[in-house]
């Protein structure tokens, strides 16, 4: 009795049934799934950098397709997969540097972003674009874009559980990798391109410039508590999960608690449950890879915690 | 273009790019492309606060700037300085997306602040902006040895007088300063590009420090007033000009200068890419 009450007052009447939340909790889930695996071994490259970049040149597909009238889905991962592409193109070999050339491709196509979302605001009678691509309208979501949706994520899972091995140790140790016969590069640009369909997919829960969110979110969260690849993936899986529709579910109810009716955004919602959720969980152990994300030149000595991994 | 209503722009703006030259020549010496985009980004949320507060836009970018900074260097002790980084970055998005849906007055002028506006600043803030200015050359000269010395030499500096720490802290705060100055007329998301494609390309053609942060201030200067000029008679965004002049600077200072790129050997490089190691 009392926990049905108690449940009637956590979810606000019309959660479960009304179709647009319906469509939200399955995006929502299916891009905070693929966020959080592919977020994983971001993480552990060392390459949030790129993770970022890649959600923010992702805002010039998005508004690009406002302005041809497509899905925005498709404008995002159109501009992704473009965006990789560009950079691995410009990537220097060595690390030093390699920020320095995702800032510039980043800062140029963000120039682009910027005209398109002028030409959406003065050609179109759409107001609301620049908000609605760069914060997300998960609410607004259109359910025909669910099957675009599912088969996006899964493109983006399977590529990662296909090149699954070599990723991993190219990952934490590039240089054994290449010594097996791994080849670096092609795992690099792969990895890049299914990064592109993860950050396309979260795009529109969160919004571009906040995709980042749940791509490194949880996989940090999950790496500061094992040490074990497989338990990350789970745990970083279940966080983004867990964090994502709690999220949905907060922002939906805030709607009857603010004064004006204007709920809080789901983006807001999901970034402060993330932050909430790092303070609280302690760290239990040495991050994954962590030595390859310090500053530290990648010849150093490969701690015996990564390569017990890579031999699992 | 130069009406009475603009000249506040044109001040602005040329202080703008002398100070980002002269920061942005550490932003990347010191390969912290990531910490000069995502303070910008974060301290975004901060002309919302002031909005929904009622304070000028400058003290709510100023303020949430500076706590930007801080907050990277308190989750840096947590993890690592990429993933603090980014978490520092969507945590004051997240803020700045609330304020943005509690506040209707603001959505309108979210554009600008993202993207830049060419009348982001009023006369009467003129002064603000030159005295934070003067405060960040003057301190920015004043650790510029020490600076220099560590970012160059990360191991060297135990020996010396200031501490890394310390150093990465001022440094920071440094580039939250530039942040909150220049905000309003280039636009959150496209700060970091005056903060790194200027020196950049001066890097690329000189190796000599204290020219390459001359040069980084000229460079940006060039880029900020061709941008405006560009923003007044075309009415697009300043951002896009600043991001595509600054990528264009990048690339062609990479085929001049004492360290440039040779078509033949670029080929032969991209040919070879699976054979070399990463």
């Amino acid at each position: 009795m009392i926990i049905s009450t108690l449940l009637h007052d956590i979810v606000a009447a019309g959660f479960l049934t009304n179709p647009a939340v319906r469509t939200a909790i399955v995006v929502g889930a299916l891009s905070a799934t693929v966020s959080s695996v592919v977020g994983l071994f971001t993480v552990v490259r060392g390459q949030s950098f790129a993770g970022h970049a890649l959600s923010d040149i992702g805002a010039a597909g998005g508004s690009g397709a406002a302005l041809a009238n497509i899905s925005p889905l498709l404008g995002f991962v159109a501009m992704n997969l473009i965006g990789a592409l560009t950079l691995e193109a410009f990537q220097p070999k060595r690390v030093r540097g390699r920020d320095l050339v995702t800032g510039v491709v980043l800062g140029a196509i963000l120039g682009i972003a910027a005209l398109l979302l002028y030409l959406d605001t003065t050609l179109t009678t759409s107001t609301g674009t620049t908000v609605s691509v760069l914060f997300g309208s998960l609410f607004t979501l259109p359910s025909n874009s669910l099957p675009l949706a599912i088969g996006i994520g899964s493109v983006s899972i399977f590529t990662i559980a296909w090149i699954y091995r070599p990723l991993l140790l190219s990952s934490v140790s590039p240089e054994l990798a290449q010594v097996q016969g791994v080849r670096v590069r092609w795992i690099s640009l792969v990895f890049l391109l299914a990064l592109a369909a993860a950050v396309s997919l979260s795009a529109l829960l969160t919004g571009a410039i906040l995709s980042t969110a749940l791509l490194i979110g949880p996989p940090t969260i999950a790496t500061r508590r094992t040490h074990s690849i497989r338990s990350a993936l789970v745990l970083s899986i279940a966080i983004g999960i867990g964090v994502t529709l709690a999220g949905i579910l907060l922002s939906y109810d805030s709607v009857a608690w603010t004064s004006q009716g204007v709920g809080w955004p789901v983006s807001f919602c999901i970034v402060a449950l993330l932050t909430l959720v790092f303070f609280l969980v302690p760290r239990r152990t040495h991050t994954v890879g962590e030595h390859l994300t310090k500053d530290e030149p990648r010849s150093a000595p490969t701690p015996p915690s990564s390569s017990a991994l890579v031999s699992k | 273009m130069f009406a009475p209503y603009a000249i506040a722009t044109w001040e602005a703006a040329t202080i703008i790019a002398i100070i980002s030259g002269l920061v942005g020549f550490f932003v990347v010496l010191r390969q912290s492309t990531f910490v000069a985009h995502a303070l910008p980004t974060g301290a975004f949320a901060g002309a919302g606060a002031a909005a929904l507060v009622g304070v000028s836009s400058l003290i709510g970018l100023g303020v949430f700037s500076l706590l930007s900074a801080f907050l990277m260097t308190a989750l840096r002790r947590r993890s690592t300085k990429d993933t603090a980084t980014a978490l520092a970055m969507v945590f004051l998005l997240g803020l700045g997306a609330l304020f943005l849906s509690q506040s209707g007055a603001y959505a309108s002028s979210v554009y600008g602040l993202l993207f830049g506006q060419l009348l982001g600043v009023s006369r009467s803030e003129i002064p603000i902006i030159a005295a934070v200015a003067v405060i960040i050359v003057v301190v920015t000269l004043a650790i510029y040895r020490p600076l220099l010395r560590s970012s160059i030499l990360p191991e060297l500096t135990g020996a010396q007088a200031i501490s890394e720490p310390v150093l990465e802290t001022v440094f920071l705060i440094l580039v939250a300063a530039v942040t909150a100055v220049a905000l309003p007329i280039v636009g959150a998301l496209l700060v970091f590009s005056l903060l790194t494609a200027p020196p950049a390309a001066a890097r690329a053609l000189t190796s000599r420090p204290h020219l390459a942060t001359v040069l980084s201030s000229v460079i940006a200067l060039g880029i900020v007033w061709i941008s405006i000029a560009l923003g007044f008679t075309t009415n697009l965004p300043v951002g896009f000009f600043v991001g595509s002049f600054g990528a264009l600077v990048f690339v062609a200072s990479r085929f001049i200068g004492p360290t440039r790129l040779r078509p033949a050997r670029l080929l032969a490089r991209h040919t070879r890419l699976d054979r070399t190691p990463t």
